[in-house]
């Protein structure tokens, strides 16, 4: 193992001494000796147990829920329903600003997936809530469904979310996706000696922790309620839940910390508020806690990803042109997928200097499980179509992989298309060891290149660039003007803040109003401070904001 | 209902079990030895492990009322007071472990190797704990330390 911090120097302020030296971790006694508590190692007395129905269709209206026979089920305590919940919708990334509060915690009238919670069940023990949720008769009508993700973009298409009110996310308040436009793609792809063109297409990757989500929920004297609980973010999921049943989040003490696999899939927060508003409404401890059917159908995979590429290339292996299309699967419901989408268009078009791109980014709606975290989701994804793609430029002229990628490398001093000079670049560095170490021979031209040369200079300009903004089929935008100086920065504008709980008009059941009437503001259920003006582009950086959720890169 | 009578790592115990029970809610819930795991009970990932007059058995599946009189043997049953088995030194020393959640029932699964066979091959290793599933996918370091453990063990008798 070797740092080499002439290259990574200026952005680290530790010195790595423990990279490659052997660590005891500071938990490993614990889990070798049985000690560690996982949420589901507490004991305690009393326990009600929280099961759900699910549905069982892809999307359909409820016409009616009979629980008359679960009630009479022995031991079952009280079944919880949408009725019961404080905040009618919710998303996750709310409580920064973010998005919209799309998602019923409980099935409010409609089923937008296959597993979307109903009605939860209380009881003594788990066999007698598992006995109740089998006798709730519910009744569908079913309603045309949609899985693909340029299926649900097409005009007529079934609308999944009515709280978004169409099947993509809105970014900033008027761009259809995420877009970075950067000089001109067209005239580059015109130019340009070949066109190579791909689609790559991921699939839902379930987490498939060991430990399957959930919480038990104590009730204090004090009408404080420990949660003891696997989140991945204790204090994210505290302050959502909290935000969820419209409590102080001191009333909230959250347990936890050892997480028995998580790999981005327990950060959603979906069981401890229902779990918390049993024990509000019982005065009851209550155990939530996923089967593993549930686990693998209904907890937020890796969202399946659509990625179109179409590079424009020189016969001598300069890629002059990148235009890409890509797809976010997120499922019924927003979780973490609009932001997944966000890191994607960061991502694009990889650690190239290419001098005209093009990206749309898209955060799609469908009727599939709700997606969300998973290790690096948004870019996992995109490298992998990028790093494919560019095997296949290579193979398409000729051209050593290896060789191409460090003829493309982005090096110190150039414009990125986000428009950010790269500093501090090493993927020159990085191709040459990884070659080195494969024994891939590389020509001596690219065993003496460095990213600190050729950069700069010309490489530097940010190119005339036309502002071209993409429309969904038949969309028309909001109107919202936006600066064209902004158009592709992605950060300039915020989204207006839309709390739409419970939609006007509706009551459960008897559908949504045909053309959705502009919801209220959120402001009225703010807290002080109040709400901050839209942040300017330099500040507010969406993508290190959401960072500190997920831990940013230390400085 | 039931009374189960059994040795639980050394010791005389008793518990009342219900019609069904499973050893694992009997040992988690009754008996408050929560080092096995219910990771998905349905006798699929290993992490419920334990060991019944020395054989790995499936919590999970195994019924409470078995294990009547006979000797079971959880992770927590392998130090000897505050001296902790060669294996579970390995598995510290060799980063064998990353969430945990596993561990227990992976710990258990090697000591029955070792105790049947206190010099495995690499392969015997990886068939003993095929039954158990690691999600962070740190396979070869709990090879690599239930082997350590063998030739430490071996060291101490020779």
């Amino acid at each position: 193992m070797r740092i080499r911090k002439e290259l990574f120097a200026d952005e680290r302020d530790d010195d790595l001494r423990l990279v490659g030296q052997p660590v005891r971790r500071q938990d490993i006694e614990g889990h070798v000796t049985g000690r560690t508590a996982f949420f589901d190692d507490h004991s305690v007395a009393g326990l009600l147990h929280l099961r759900c129905v699910r549905s069982t269709q892809h999307h359909a209206r409820i016409r009616s829920i009979d629980t008359s026979a679960a009630e009479r089920t022995p031991g079952v305590r009280r079944i919880l329903r949408w009725a019961d919940l404080p905040k009618k919708a919710h998303n996750i990334l709310t409580i920064f600003d973010f998005g919209i509060d799309d998602e019923p915690a409980l099935a409010d009238g409609k089923v937008r997936y296959k597993g979307e919670p109903i009605v939860a069940i209380l009881a003594e023990s788990r066999r007698a809530a598992d006995e109740a949720v089998a006798k709730v008769r519910v009744d569908y009508e079913p309603l045309p469904a949609v899985f693909d993700v340029e299926e649900a973009l097409k005009p007529g298409a079934p609308l999944v979310n009515e709280y978004i009110g169409r099947n993509w996310f809105r970014y900033w308040g008027d761009y259809d996706c995420q877009q970075i436009r950067f000089g001109d793609v067209e005239a580059a792809l015109r130019s340009a000696d070949l066109v190579v063109s791909g689609r790559y297409q991921m699939s839902p990757i379930e987490h498939a922790p060991l430990e399957t989500q959930g919480c038990i929920v104590v009730p204090a004297e004090d009408g404080r309620f420990t949660v003891y609980t696997c989140t991945q973010g204790l204090f994210f999921s505290l302050d959502n839940t909290a935000a969820q049943l419209k409590i102080e989040s001191n009333r909230l003490h959250f347990v936890g910390g050892t997480v028995g696999g998580g790999f981005g899939g327990k950060v959603d927060t979906v069981v401890e508020p229902l779990a918390v508003l049993a024990a509000m409404l019982t005065g009851r401890p209550v155990r939530y806690v996923f089967s593993r059917a549930e686990e693998m159908q209904v907890s937020s995979p890796r969202g399946a990803e659509r990625i179109y590429i179409e590079d424009g290339v020189m016969r001598d292996g300069r890629i002059v042109a990148r235009k890409i299309t890509h797809y976010h699967d997120a499922g019924a419901y927003s979780r973490l997928s609009t932001y997944g989408t966000i890191k994607s268009a960061a991502h694009h078009p990889g650690p190239y200097t290419i001098p005209n791109v093009w990206v749309d980014s898209w955060c799609v709606f469908t009727n599939r499980t709700p997606s969300s975290a998973m290790r690096g989701f948004g870019v996992t994804g995109g490298d992998f179509a990028l790093e494919s793609h560019m095997d296949v430029v290579a193979r398409a002229i000729g051209m050593d992989p290896m060789e191409l990628r460090i003829k493309n490398a982005y090096r110190d001093g150039d414009m990125k298309a986000h428009r950010k000079l790269t500093q501090g670049a090493a993927l020159v560095e990085c191709v040459q060891v990884a070659a080195e170490l494969a024994r891939w021979p590389l020509s001596e031209e690219a065993r003496r290149d460095s990213s600190r040369v050729g950069g700069g200079g010309e490489r530097a300009r940010i190119p005339p660039t036309p502002t071209a903004r993409t429309r969904a089929p038949g969309s028309t935008g909001t109107g919202a003007r936006v600066e064209p100086a902004r158009l592709g920065t992605g950060f300039a504008a915020s989204e207006p803040r839309r709390g739409t709980t419970p939609l006007p008009g509706w009551t459960g059941g008897a559908g949504f109003p045909s053309s959705r009437p502009e919801p209220p503001r959120r402001e009225a259920e703010r807290r002080e401070p109040p709400p901050e003006p839209p942040r300017p582009s330099t500040g507010g950086h969406g993508a290190i904001r959401f960072s500190s959720v997920f831990g940013s890169r230390r400085r | 209902m039931r009374a189960v009578r059994l040795e639980l790592n050394g010791v005389e115990v008793a518990a009342v079990a219900e019609g069904g029970e499973t050893l694992l809610t009997l040992l988690r819930e009754r008996l408050g030895d929560t080092s096995p795991k219910a990771g998905c009970l349905q006798g699929t990932c290993g992490a419920c492990t334990v060991l019944l007059d020395g054989e790995p058995v499936l919590a999970c599946l195994t019924l409470a009322e078995l294990a009547d009189g006979r000797r079971v043997t959880t992770v927590r049953g392998l130090a000897d007071g505050p001296r902790l088995h060669p294996l579970q030194e390995a598995f510290m020393d060799g980063f064998a472990a990353q969430c945990g959640f596993c561990t227990p029932g992976m710990l258990v699964a090697a000591k029955a190797l070792l105790d049947r066979d206190p010099n495995p091959t690499r392969e015997q290793v990886i068939e003993a704990i095929s039954g158990n599933v690691c999600r962070c996918t740190g396979y070869t370091p709990i090879v690599d330390a239930i082997l350590e453990a063998a030739r430490r063990m071996a060291g101490r008798r020779g």
